[in-house]
């Protein structure tokens, strides 16, 4: 991968790990007496091993001049196998902090495997490993296929999906030293989020000097959707992130929000989040490989527009939906409540415009289980957005709220949407990608899509049981008009939905292993090479059918 | 750029533009669409003119309907203390003895008691209050602080070492760690300690320089005895019930650093009445421990 690099850009990447691995070196002597210290030389190592890795080919021959012809999916194909790591990794620490909940002692005696410092280690490493990599990964992809135009540079897209891994492995490692920021999703210290905030911005930058250069006059849907993802989420980073560190040499930093405007700072980050990073980038993935791998025109442009400007216009006030009967001004609940309600015409207009889109191709959703992936996690879309609207209602939030009854909605969202989608849209793209005719073994993917969708039922019904029965415990009053119910039993009644939980969980983590291992195969079967190479066509000049010569 | 075509399938209209092989069908809006957008945004103005929604200058929208959940939130509080109040103003007028008597308020204590415990002292005390290492169990016969009702009730107000202004004191010295007894000493006393008990392994020949030094520096808190003062405190050593451990190891560890248990104070935190119905629980647990 590093042959595809020119000498300049090769130069140019032996001073930036140079950068990286001093820069590491300075905070890392900065904060010696603090965890920010090993932070500091975990960043340093890693800043070496790439200048090594670097300097070992630098002396490679130059790549050929007709690369500039043809698409770079190099940073693209890193994106999609980081993307099943961290999601192998990701649910597996998700089931082991299920397993917590029912055996509260299997911490061996550490700080370290605490419920509170697995669970973010769990949340970020799906939510930003594993969704942060599929959308990169693809992003890059979609992008540039939908222009015709080749990404602007080849470093700069590898510095994205290193530097956001690197950001990666700073927030998780910092989880169980107990560095944390103490916001839900933003756990993240002051180091970690400004390193965040310069790859993301630059990340930006490839997307809209790419587009620049499109050779499409119309700018897809898809797009649309990637670039709403870049823009919001960079600016609910920054803003949300917003801290004073105590000392540069020390990891620890205080919010610059206190009281309920930090409360409704970090919702609007959380739902946001939410939003524009798991619903608006998920979204742009699926306008992109569910038609492809349906072979069916979108249903209806009109509907696109709608619903885009639907959901990024009213999620925008939906956040304060969170902190129903909280110390938020009771005005800002009611505005969150009723944006969140007509938040469901274009939630469902999205789920619709995607399952009418499959009209006439419906053969293909019952025997092929990628399409299906992306079929299911269109439903799941609607059923979770439905849901959303419904939990953001006052008096249904009374009951909800504080229960696993949440827990259960945001993983209708992530498993049943979000990872859906991710594995129809990686299961559709490793093919092209690694120029195969096919996925190693369409029925380890049947095996994986059963698994996934038996795991996410199990675990969607088994949160809704356990949050119903929690909340309405702890609303429940015996005749002597005091509570029927301690906290304690209502902890007690969950364990069997915990366990169930759990067994969903693993459901669904041994079929990210099973998608891995299939990918692992397609990549390393020579066998299954396409006669004809279309990655290795030029990038075509005209549109249309017939000048297309690549599937993807 | 493609010309629009027709769909084989839906016999739809491309718009005409094609990204790598995907096209769009013009398809208007489905009327369902425009139906629910209208009817939601409907809905969303209703209840912005009924609840307070918008934020003015200075001040927000009340809406007409005049709610405001600080007030409905006390209103409903008001409502099911009221609710109770045919009980719990007997509970908190009548004196402990009497309210034992009662056999309905003693039914009241029954239902409730366990909730009460549950959710504010079983974290510490054991959902069975039989307490844990560092935490007296509360259904046996020995009390640091008195077990009558009077001496319980005051317990819960005040706590123990809380920040309360009453709270009750109990600061066992660290005599290791502050340097007040040697390494000998301590193991004199330790034993000494150990043979007021019927725990096993008291070493004979450190028993009487123990007793000296118990006397010196210990008596003021436990008693000359060793039976313990509820003045201040500090439990009986001479009997089985140990808060920190009997063995050699924990009462050496107890002597070097001290105790400094802490029980929160319930004043400001729980009523007169839930304190009373704790105590007559605690009391009851105690009559027959589960």
């Amino acid at each position: 991968m590093i042959s595809q690099l020119t000498k300049a850009e090769r130069e140019w990447a032996i001073i930036l790990s140079a950068a990286l691995a001093i820069g590491g070196l300075i905070v890392g002597a900065a904060g010696r007496n603090d965890l920010l210290g090993i932070h500091g030389f975990m960043v340093f190592v890693i800043g070496f091993g790439l200048l090594f890795l670097i300097v070992k080919d630098l002396y490679r021959p130059d790549p050929s001049p007709k690369r500039v012809t043809r698409y770079f999916d190099d940073p693209t194909k890193a994106g999609v196998i980081l993307c099943m790591l961290w999601v192998i990794f990701g649910t597996f620490i998700g089931d082991w902090v299920a397993w917590l909940l029912v055996y509260p002692d299997a911490t061996f005696d550490a700080g370290w495997s605490s419920f509170g410092r697995l669970r973010p280690v769990h949340t970020t490493s799906v939510i930003f490993g594993f969704g942060g990599n599929a959308l990169i990964a693809t992003s890059f992809h979609v992008l540039q296929r939908t222009t015709r135009a080749r990404l602007v540079d080849q470093l700069s897209p590898w510095i994205v999906v290193i530097g956001f891994n690197i950001f990666c492995l700073l927030a998780v490692s910092g989880y169980v030293m107990g560095v944390t920021a103490s916001k839900e999703y933003a756990e993240p210290e002051w180091y970690a989020d400004i390193f965040l905030t310069i790859i993301w911005v630059l990340y930006f930058s490839i997307y809209l000097r790419t587009l620049r250069r499109r050779k499409e006059p119309h700018i897809y849907v898809a797009n649309w959707y990637f670039m709403a993802f870049i823009v919001i989420v960079a600016i609910l980073h920054i803003v949300n992130s917003l801290a004073v560190p105590v000392s540069l040499g020390h990891a620890k930093s205080y919010s610059l929000f206190s009281g309920v405007q930090d409360a409704m700072t970090q919702w609007w980050y959380g739902h946001n989040a939410v939003a524009f990073f798991l619903t608006a980038g998920f979204l742009g993935m699926l306008y992109y490989y569910l038609p492809k791998r349906a072979g069916r025109p979108i249903f209806s442009y009109r509907l696109s527009i709608i619903s885009f400007w639907g959901i990024t216009f009213l999620y925008m006030w939906a956040g304060s939906h969170h902190l129903h009967y909280t110390a938020l001004p009771q005005w800002v609940q009611t505005l969150g409540m009723t944006f969140s309600i007509v938040l469901l015409v274009p939630s469902w207009a999205s789920a619709g415009n995607a399952l009418l889109t499959l009209r006439g191709a419906w053969d293909k959703v019952r025997d092929d289980a990628t399409l299906r992936f992306m079929m299911v996690a269109a439903v799941f879309y609607g059923l979770s957005t439905f849901e959303g609207s419904f939990l953001a209602i006052r008096p249904v939030n009374s009951l909800s709220h504080y229960t696993d009854w949440t827990v259960g909605h945001v993983h209708a969202g992530a498993l049943g949407w979000v990872a859906m989608i991710t594995f129809g849209s990686i299961y559709t793209l490793v093919p092209w990608l690694w120029n195969r005719e096919r996925m190693y073994s369409p029925r380890l993917i049947e095996v994986h899509f059963w698994l996934a969708l038996t795991g996410a039922i199990i675990y969607v019904f088994a949160m809704w049981n356990s949050g119903i029965i929690q909340g309405l415990m702890w609303r429940a009053y015996n005749e002597n008009g005091t509570l029927a119910y301690s906290f304690i039993e209502s902890v007690a009644a969950m364990k069997p939905y915990y366990v169930g939980r759990a067994i969903g969980g693993f459901l669904f983590f041994a079929g990210s292993v099973i998608g891995l291992y299939n990918i692992w195969k397609t990549i390393h079967s020579p066998d299954l090479a396409r006669a004809a190479a279309p990655d290795l066509a030029p990038i075509p000049h005209a549109a249309g059918s017939q000048t297309v010569p690549a599937a993807e | 750029m493609t010309k629009a075509e027709r769909d084989p399938h839906t016999g739809r209209m491309t718009t005409g533009h094609e990204w790598n092989g995907i096209t769009e069908l013009n398809t208007p809006v489905p009327k369902p669409v425009w139906f629910f957008l209208t009817l939601g945004t409907l809905c969303a103005v209703i209840m912005w003119i009924l609840f307070p929604t918008w934020p003015t200058v200075e001040s927000y929208t009340k809406g007409l309907l005049g709610v405001d959940q600080r007030s409905s939130v006390e209103e409903s509080l008001k409502n099911a203390a009221g609710y109770r109040a045919d009980w719990t103003t007997t509970l908190e007028s009548a004196d402990v003895a009497a309210l034992q008597a009662d056999a309905a308020i003693m039914a009241h204590v029954g239902k409730t008691g366990p909730r009460l415990f549950e959710d504010n002292c079983a974290a510490c005390h054991g959902v069975n209050a039989t307490g844990a290492k560092g935490y007296p169990n509360l259904v046996d016969d020995q009390w640091l602080w008195g077990g009558d009702p009077d001496a319980i009730m005051e317990t819960l107000r005040v706590g123990i070492n809380a920040p309360h202004q009453q709270t009750r004191n109990s600061l066992m010295p660290a005599f290791g760690r502050d340097g007040m007894l040697s390494v000998e000493q301590r193991r004199q006393v330790v034993s000494y300690i150990q043979s007021l008990s019927t725990s096993p392994g008291a070493d004979l020949e450190k028993v009487a320089p123990g007793k000296e030094i118990f006397i010196d520096h210990c008596a003021s808190c436990h008693g000359a005895d060793g039976m313990g003062l509820e003045a201040s405190g500090a439990p009986n050593l001479t009997d089985d019930f140990w808060i920190y451990g009997g063995d050699i190891q924990s009462i050496t560890e107890t002597i070097y650093n001290g105790r400094q248990g802490w029980m929160p104070h319930w004043e400001g935190r729980l009523s007169v009445a839930d304190r009373k119905l704790l105590t007559l629980y605690i009391l009851e647990l105690g009559k027959d421990p589960k």
